[in-house]
């Protein structure tokens, strides 16, 4: 649970995206793309999940992403090396399935960019052709894109001002790519998996996208939980009218099939809440 | 006969401004005077009644001698927790309920019935102050340590490492129980702090934490190791302990996963599971929020589904939030049949009642609306009526068409029942599961289809209670003990 190594991978004014290599032998060996963990800063803290980025069995660590938005990811960002948390439990929920589709699109929007770069890799380890879009705000929001231009046969990168890249959002490329307007356009259908993980309107704009085109599109939710484990129901969403909860029957689900509007509101119950502890926090 | 004698319980007022335990221990006059009631029948039926089979004639026995080492040493014989199990025993539909004061073909014990549990939990909280002190001055871990854990050391017993999954209720006894005879125990949590039920479900006024924090440690001082935030199913399989040494596997994994109605509109915002209201406040202390980090939301008129304990426990501590929070106290708890069917216990619904809480029976809860931005505003439901007994043999509710109404809900809590949580048994194919997913067990030794893996407690059966849960514990233990021996 001791934190080995600490990378500010971004920083502007009050954004900060961290990345932190943790010390969990356990969790390096068994975690797979797609995973999660969950864990604790400290002993009055909340337990919110975060996505594996990476594992190094031989170092014994896994990677985690997270940009500082609520209180617990603003005190998980003032820990450095050598820091050790609270609490640290996984690997949690399904792991994505990897087999060779022909060709998988993901998509990563903001800190979602994290999220995706395991499920690319392991997808491109099982062969298939990756064609990576990426998005953020602005240019200086933009993590991991060295990372995935290595394992991308092909990268796409907007931001919403144009200060690189392509000025538009990650949903613009996709567009076109489904509709066969670029170099790589294939018609449909079968051969092709969307992946996508980013804001709520992001993922809700792809499945929108892909399913017109009926492509097979998966997203991993970013529901609110507490244990994580099943045990209570807090990250419950609706997946074809059928209740399922997130952390043990996801976190990945069928794009088309999420109830997203419920989704969207039920993750801000507690924006009020988070507003108000931030306040006294800073004071 | 002498009148029955209750303990102090804390008055209302204060109760609901806190979370201090409601309930008082009886004080040594007190319980001497409740001894003295107890008749010592030449048969006596209590015994029968108690999952564990304390032999509760003999402790009160000694209770009247003023023994109470020896009350003690004879409850601990069969239960490890007995400062747990007499604030949380049903007592009033098992030892109470068999007691010959009873009247016959009563569904709960009469008020003349031994109040068995608040003996049990008075020599319970005896020994903690009086035996127990002596264990823990104690470093070497011989002499006295020896005879609280019953003496039952063998040697052939010390390399011999148990497996114990959860700890619940049922994975405490089991590890109490193996430790007594010498068996190294490891005990898996999957949360970061270790109690299961008894901590993220029972809150504080009804089990005061430093019960179970002195429990768990008085484990620790056995030898029982705990390690928290160790999910097994994901972290280890069941092969992967073995094959790290352990000679046998037993899983109290309880009934994690919670029930919804499936009723439209039960996914807005501010409808929560009992289990996720609890969890929240109990084990992350979201009443102590901004001090805590974990939120909860507080309803102005909040409505409970359900009739069991746990539909208590969320109506009382929803009360309490509200009061914390200078509102004024609005908890209706909705359930569909009449109070007598209600499976929660009697002193609970009592002290629901006097706390504040309002009752609405023969309700039943057909649909959920909500304001745009997704928040729960109504509950609809339809009146019942009883109809014929079901298998439980309680008489069934029976909706009454056209009897359709509305009420104001900003706020409620779903506490209709568990269901088995898959984890494990999802990624242990061998592990055969009944069609509740519930682990299927030899009832002679609880054992389960796969060699040396027990099981015990709710992931057996169902949603029981905490005793129940520490009798298959008990039973499985002895049998783990015979194999490796």
């Amino acid at each position: 649970m001791k934190i080995v190594k600490k990378v500010v991978l971004t920083r502007i004014r009050d954004t900060r995206i961290t990345k932190i290599e943790m010390h969990a032998p356990l969790i390096a060996v068994k975690a797979k793309a797609g995973q999660f963990v969950v864990l604790m800063v400290e002993e009055k803290g909340e337990r919110i999940p975060l996505t594996v980025v990476d594992t190094d069995k031989d170092r014994g660590t896994i990677t985690l992403i997270f940009q500082e938005l609520g209180l617990t990811t603003k005190l998980l960002g003032k820990l450095n090396a050598g820091d050790t948390l609270y609490a640290l439990v996984g690997p949690m929920g399904h792991s994505t399935e990897i087999k060779n589709y022909g060709k998988v699109i993901l998509i990563g929007g903001g800190v979602g960019i994290a999220e995706i770069y395991p499920v690319a890799k392991a997808f491109k380890d099982a062969g298939n052709h990756i064609i990576t879009i990426i998005g953020a705000r602005t240019k200086g929001l933009l993590i991991l894109e060295d990372e995935l231009k290595t394992i991308s046969d092909e990268l796409h990168v907007v931001t919403d001002d144009g200060s690189y890249g392509k000025k538009g959002f990650t949903t613009d490329i996709l567009k076109d790519i489904v509709r066969g307007s670029t170099s790589s356009g294939g018609r449909t259908s079968n051969n092709v998996l969307v992946y996508a993980v980013g804001p709520i309107p992001m993922m809700k704009r792809v499945s929108s996208i892909t399913k017109d085109f009926n492509i097979k599109t998966l997203v991993s939710l970013n529901a609110l939980m507490v244990d994580a484990s099943g045990m209570c129901g807090c990250c419950r969403v609706s997946i074809n009218n059928e209740v399922k909860f997130s952390c043990v029957d996801g976190p990945e689900f069928d794009a088309h099939s999420v109830d997203w509007e419920e989704l969207e509101k039920r993750n801000k119950i507690y924006e009020e809440k988070e507003k108000h502890i931030c306040k006294l926090s800073t004071k | 006969m002498k009148t029955p004698i209750k303990p102090k319980e804390l008055n209302v007022s204060s109760r609901i401004s806190g979370f201090d335990e409601v309930v008082s221990c009886y004080t040594e006059k007190e319980a001497l005077a409740e001894a003295e009631r107890c008749l010592q029948c030449k048969n006596p039926a209590c015994i029968a009644g108690c999952p564990v089979e304390i032999d509760i004639k003999k402790f009160i026995f000694q209770i009247t001698r003023k023994d109470y080492r020896g009350a003690y040493f004879t409850i601990r014989e069969k239960n490890n927790f007995p400062s747990i199990c007499g604030r949380v025993c049903p007592a009033e539909y098992q030892c109470r309920k068999a007691c010959v004061l009873t009247k016959k073909g009563s569904p709960f014990a009469s008020e003349k019935a031994i109040n068995i549990h608040f003996l049990e939990r008075f020599i319970g909280d005896w020994g903690m102050k009086d035996i127990v002190r002596d264990v823990r001055g104690s470093t070497s871990g011989g002499g006295r340590t020896s005879n609280i854990s019953g003496g039952g050391r063998t040697s052939n017993n010390v390399s011999k490492k148990v497996a114990v999954v959860g700890s619940g209720p049922a994975g405490l006894c089991c590890a109490g129980e193996l430790a007594r005879h010498g068996i190294k125990v490891v005990i898996f949590e999957t949360l970061h702090a270790p109690g299961g039920v008894l901590r993220y479900g029972i809150p504080p006024f009804r089990l005061q934490r430093d019960v179970l924090d002195f429990e768990i440690d008085y484990l620790k001082k056995m030898g029982v190791e705990i390690v928290t935030n160790f999910i097994v199913g994901k972290i280890k399989s069941l092969d992967e302990l073995f094959a790290e040494g352990f000679s046998a596997v037993f899983l109290g994994l309880g009934a994690g996963a919670p029930s919804f109605m499936g009723i439209p509109g039960e996914n807005q915002c501010n409808i929560y599971s009992a289990n996720e209201f609890l969890t929240r406040v109990n084990l992350m202390g979201a009443y102590k929020f901004p001090e805590y980090h974990t939120p909860v939301n507080i309803g102005k008129k909040t409505v409970v589904i359900g009739g069991g304990n746990t539909a208590m426990d969320a109506a009382r501590v929803a009360l309490r939030l509200q009061k914390l929070n200078k509102m004024k106290p609005d908890v209706n708890v909705f359930y569909r049949r009449t109070e007598n069917e209600m499976p929660a216990r009697r002193p609970e619904i009592g002290h629901a009642k006097e706390e504040g809480v309002n009752f609405r029976f023969l309700v039943q809860p057909v649909e959920f609306t909500g304001d745009k931005q997704g928040y729960v505003e109504k509950i609809k439901c339809l009146q019942c009526k009883l109809g014929e007994p079901d298998s439980s043999g309680r008489r069934r509710p029976v909706p009454i068409k056209g009897s359709e109404f509305e009420e104001p809900c900003d706020m409620a809590i779903i506490a209709v029942g568990l269901r088995a949580n898959r984890i494990l048994t999802s990624v242990t194919p061998s592990l055969k599961v009944d069609k509740w997913d519930d682990i299927t067990v030899n009832s002679g030794t609880m054992e389960t289809s796969i060699k040396r893996v027990y099981a015990g407690g709710d992931i057996v059966g169902g949603e029981g209670t905490v005793i129940e849960a520490m009798g298959m514990a008990k039973k499985a233990s002895k049998a783990i003990i015979e194999k490796l021996a």
